[in-house]
């Protein structure tokens, strides 16, 4: 059934769908599908974590022999495509971005509601799919998550294990360019009056701009997996020299799907950051204007330069693409100064979304510098596939990913489920996370720098190695304990519930406007809209941003509350956004 | 007014900018006297050194950029914790700051990227080769060192990789060595047989794919005698840890008698030789 | 409408420019052609929104000074809860797997999709809004 809707509910609405697991198969509510895409998300997320427990603990040792190597190609194979492209990517754009962006804009729901589900289900068959290769005979995928041309030929890993890796992708693939296609629509078409787009939250921009992306890189990918599909099994050669291919184009392709999606990963939980910093400051997000334009160029320079994964092929232009990469470091420095700037001078607390958010600013400092590092194609040539490379990618990605990610998922939880988590759980699993993280991942730099390849399952005990990998194998488990305290947490709030009230962190942006969790369609009553913090405006109205081109009282202006009457306009169901459209045609 | 602030405080300012160049220099030459290296190697070839120089270099820059920023940030956060309930004042802009850290920056990345040029350009300059010429092809899980104008001398991998999980060392002369003169340049031409493989000798700072259809011309000029670990480090599937092999550096002496033997005795090369793998240089 | 279109122009223009110089340092063909193709990426739709721009006039989210009331009506038509995408979503992984297992399944999938999609149409027809 189709409803009209309105932006603020007449009457307190109440969903006339189904309950029960039928309602989380069939909802079309932007709320439970980003619940079920956090969820799910999840429980990917800790499945490969358990793969990276395995790996750590077979790489304890030298000669160790807990697993296979076969299946230490797997493990790593799945470890790198259930956390790329099944958690980080997501967990941002389809569970956080699908539930909080339409609240941020005041929105009743996404665009396209049944695109959104059926993004979810594609999704979620192809996660299935992904992970279900490990019960076929030969195993699951093991060429690696960037499945390198040949190796990732018929001939050199055949077997149903790595075409169900390539279905997935396909599936989930499309999942993301759907999920893609409605955050920008429901950005630029559902916004609430006066809401503009430089008043648009930080977190809403990231997104917009993350869905940009994934319409750029995302179709590669998909487009290179049928050619590889074509090369398994309809002898195309498209990437075999035999037949007249170019192996090395599977890299380009790859990789130029694969850089952006490294900042598809990033940008939302750079997002997230944002807001959770200048809320737990109060203050206003400091260089909105910078941030935004840092966002936007971060973007567009990570779509040219793709190529400095390819530094060692000796195929690749070397300057253009090391200076392309060295200058994502100043939008990124912008960034960083901003955050700062946000911090400066502000009333700082440390409730747990603000400690993962500062744990985040420390961490991805470290391996953003290690980047710059790795740009340079001389010191690319000395550490290029070597531990060095998965230290520096981890720190950015599981700093983004987990510190980021966990960040706001602390922070939106209330909001979600009406529900607080614990601070001192919270807390504890942040101290555990934060120290487990250096544990584990600075030894590897030294590893790195010290000569071991990245991708072995063995090494000897004369290399020298020993040590420092138990180190790091250490610091996982630490990891381990402050993932768990957090399912804990999760847990005694389903137990033990305290009720989170609308607005519990004393937020800026609308979405804790509206109750926790908002009803069906989101929104009674939205405040004017002024500034990019509307909430924050109508709360503290003597104290709000100082800016040269604001009338001093016009935030009170518009006072008019509940729209009365569940009278359907005249013209229900046109798009309200041309109703404004000349006549001419 | 601000000029005359500026003139007070001038002298002072130069005075601390001097300080903190001298002891910035001072710290490097503690540093360097120490034999700090900050984990990497120096290496052993002159285009290995090139490298570890630019990496000592944007070693010292990254570690002072990442120590000034976690400064601001830990001042920061320790010192703006909330004490009271106040509303702190809401700015939200400061433009001519704005500017300053976004300058900043893009001069910093255009000073590197020069000398990453430079470097580069170096590492990548290929001249004419003086000592050995070798074809280097790598395949599943081995490695083949064809030595150019020398009868067909050939080093290689002597049997597929096998059962695994058994002391490295047990292994070692398993795998081929790869024998140049020091002080010489010899150039390696690097090809593929069947998937990607990573050439890489860690004491030379030097790492280069062998891809199927394409073939990569490089040289080293080596600088120290020795026996170096070497391995494959892109991931070319199931054996793909035990793709190690050998760089031997021996002196133009050792190197002519040692290619005169292997011409008169190709079949004492498979399988190389019985020094272990992994202690390092000598 | 304005700024919509001008982000997305500026992807357009970006990688224009991008495309250019990597072109004539590199000649290498299928580094330009992706971008190519994410120039126009950008100046499509950015170009579609700016032509659009111009000919409607500005939306109440466009007007910094907007009051609520100018928002008052309906948003938008929104579907209620629908099955129907999970079992296009059945449809499609079957048929994915067709791929991998032989095409037995792509028979059901395709089928269950065509059902799927004539569910779907019928919902929004049944509910007499579009």
């Amino acid at each position: 059934m189709t409803i009209a809707v309105e932006r603020t509910l007449p009457i307190p609405a109440e969903e006339h769908g189904p309950t029960g697991l039928l309602k989380w198969i069939t909802s079309t509510d932007h709320k439970v599908i980003g619940k079920s895409y956090t969820i799910t998300a999840f429980v990917f997320f800790c499945l490969a974590g358990l793969m990276a427990m395995l790996m750590r603990t077979q790489l304890a040792s030298p000669d160790n022999n807990i697993v296979s190597l076969h299946l230490y190609n797997e493990l790593f194979t799945m470890h790198g495509s259930l956390m790329l492209y099944l958690f980080a990517g997501p967990f941002a754009f389809g569970g956080l971005a699908n539930y909080i962006v339409p609240l941020q804009i005041g929105a009743p729901d996404m665009a396209f509601p049944r695109l959104n589900a059926l993004s979810y289900w594609l999704y979620a068959f192809g996660g299935l799919i992904m992970i279900s290769g490990f019960l076929t005979t030969g195993g699951a995928a093991d060429f690696g998550w960037v499945s390198y041309a040949p190796l990732s030929s018929a001939t050199n890993t055949p077997g149903a294990g790595p075409d169900m890796w390539i279905v997935a992708l396909v599936l989930t693939g499309f999942s993301a360019i759907f999920t893609g296609v409605n955050i920008c629509a429901t950005v630029f078409y559902l916004r609430a009056p006066g809401l503009t787009m430089f008043r648009l939250p930080i977190f809403t921009w990231n997104m917009l701009v993350t869905g940009i992306l994934i319409l750029i890189a995302f179709p590669v990918l998909t487009a290179a997996l049928v050619m590889l599909w074509c090369d398994r099994h309809i002898g195309s050669h498209i990437f075999s020299v035999a037949g007249g291919g170019v192996p090395v184009l599977w890299q380009n392709l790859f990789w130029f799907f694969g850089h952006p999606e490294v900042y598809i990963l990033a940008l939302p939980y750079f997002g997230m950051v944002t807001d959770i910093l200048a809320v737990f400051s109060r203050k206003p997000v400091f260089g909105y204007r910078g941030m935004v334009f840092a966002t936007m160029s971060i973007a567009a320079l990570s779509t040219s330069v793709w190529a400095h994964h390819m530094f060692t092929t000796g195929t690749v232009l070397l300057p253009f693409f090391s200076l392309m990469s060295y200058l994502i470091a100043v939008p990124t420095g912008i960034k960083f100064f901003n955050w700062i700037g946000t911090l400066w001078r502000g009333s700082i607390v440390f409730e747990t979304p603000m400690l993962f958010a500062v744990g985040f600013l420390i961490v991805f400092l470290f391996g953003g510098v290690t980047g710059i590092i790795l740009a340079s194609p001389p010191l690319d040539f000395a550490t290029h596939d070597t531990y060095f490379v998965v230290a520096h990618f981890h720190e950015v990605l599981f700093g983004s990913a987990v510190f980021g990610g966990f960040a706001g998922l602390y922070y939106w939880y209330p909001k979600m489920t009406g529900r607080m988590l614990r601070n001192d759980l919270g807390k504890a699993s942040f101290w555990f996370m934060f120290v487990g993280f250096w544990l584990t991942f600075v030894p590897q730099y030294w590893l790195g720098l010290a000569g071991m390849p990245r991708r072995i399952a063995e090494y000897s005990p004369l290399s020298g190695w020993t040590l420092l990998n138990r180190i790091s194998t250490s610091g996982a488990y630490l990891l381990f304990i402050a993932v768990f305290l957090m399912l804990v947490n999760f847990l005694l709030s389903f137990l033990k519930p305290v009720p989170a009230g609308d607005n519990p962190w004393d937020a800026h942006t609308l979405e804790w406007a509206t109750s926790s969790p908002p009803p069906h369609h989101n929104f009674y009553w939205i405040p004017p809209v002024r500034s990019e913090r509307p909430l924050w405006d109508h709360n503290h109205p003597e104290h709000t941003t100082i800016h040269s081109h604001m009338p001093a009282n016009s935030v009170r202006a518009a006072t008019s509350t509940v729209h009365s009457g569940p009278g359907v306009h005249p013209d229900h169901g046109s798009r309200s956004d041309f109703r404004g459209e000349d006549g001419d045609e | 007014m601000i000029s005359r602030l500026k003139d007070r405080v001038a002298p002072a300012v130069t005075r601390r900018r001097l300080l903190a160049g001298v002891g910035a220099l001072a710290l490097a030459g503690v540093l360097s006297g120490c034999n700090v290296t900050f984990g990497a190697t120096k290496g052993v070839t002159t285009q290995a050194h090139e490298e570890f120089r630019l990496w000592y270099g944007m070693a010292i820059a990254g570690i002072a950029v990442a120590v000034f920023v976690w400064l601001l940030i830990f001042w920061s956060i320790f010192r703006y914790r909330r004490r009271d309930d106040h509303i702190p004042k809401q700015t939200q802009e400061h433009v001519p700051l704005e500017i300053t850290y976004t300058v900043i920056p893009i001069l910093m990345v255009i000073v590197i990227f020069v000398f990453t040029v430079i470097v580069e350009n170096f590492v990548d300059s290929n001249p004419t080769p003086s000592g050995a010429v070798v074809n280097v092809t790598a395949y599943q899980w081995g490695w083949i060192f064809q030595y150019a104008h020398a009868n067909g001398v050939t080093v290689r991998t002597a049997e597929k990789a096998g059962p695994t999980l058994l002391p490295r060392s047990y292994f070692a002369k398993r795998y081929p060595t790869l024998t140049l003169p020091v002080g010489e340049t010899s150039r390696i031409y690097l090809r593929s047989a069947d998937v990607v493989h990573g050439f890489y000798v860690h004491s030379f700072n030097f790492d280069r794919y062998a891809q199927p259809g394409v073939t990569n011309v490089f040289s080293f000029t080596p600088t120290t005698t020795g026996w170096f670990p070497a391995q494959c480090t892109q991931y070319c599937g199931l054996y793909h840890s035990e793709m190690l092999f050998n760089v031997h550096i021996v002196t133009d002496a050792q190197y002519t008698t040692w290619l005169k033997n292997a011409e008169l005795h190709p079949q004492s090369l498979t399988g190389a030789t019985s020094q272990p793998t992994r202690p390092g240089p000598q | 409408m304005k700024v919509e279109a001008y982000v997305l122009i500026f992807v357009g223009a970006f990688f224009a420019v991008v495309c250019g110089i990597y072109w004539f340092l590199s000649y290498e063909t299928s580094g330009t052609l992706m971008l190519l193709g994410t120039c126009f990426l950008g100046f499509v739709p950015g170009g579609y929104y700016y032509w659009w721009s111009r000919r409607m006039k500005p939306r109440p989210e466009d007007d910094p000074q907007a009051k609520r009331e100018d928002g008052e009506g309906v948003v938008g038509a929104f579907p209620g809860s629908s099955v129907w995408p999970f079992v296009l979503g059945v449809s499609a992984a079957s048929v994915g797997l067709s791929l991998v297992f032989g095409f037995w399944t792509a028979i059901v999938g395709f089928v269950v999709a065509a059902s799927a999609v004539m569910g779907v149409i019928r919902e929004s027809r049944r509910g007499g809004l579009i």
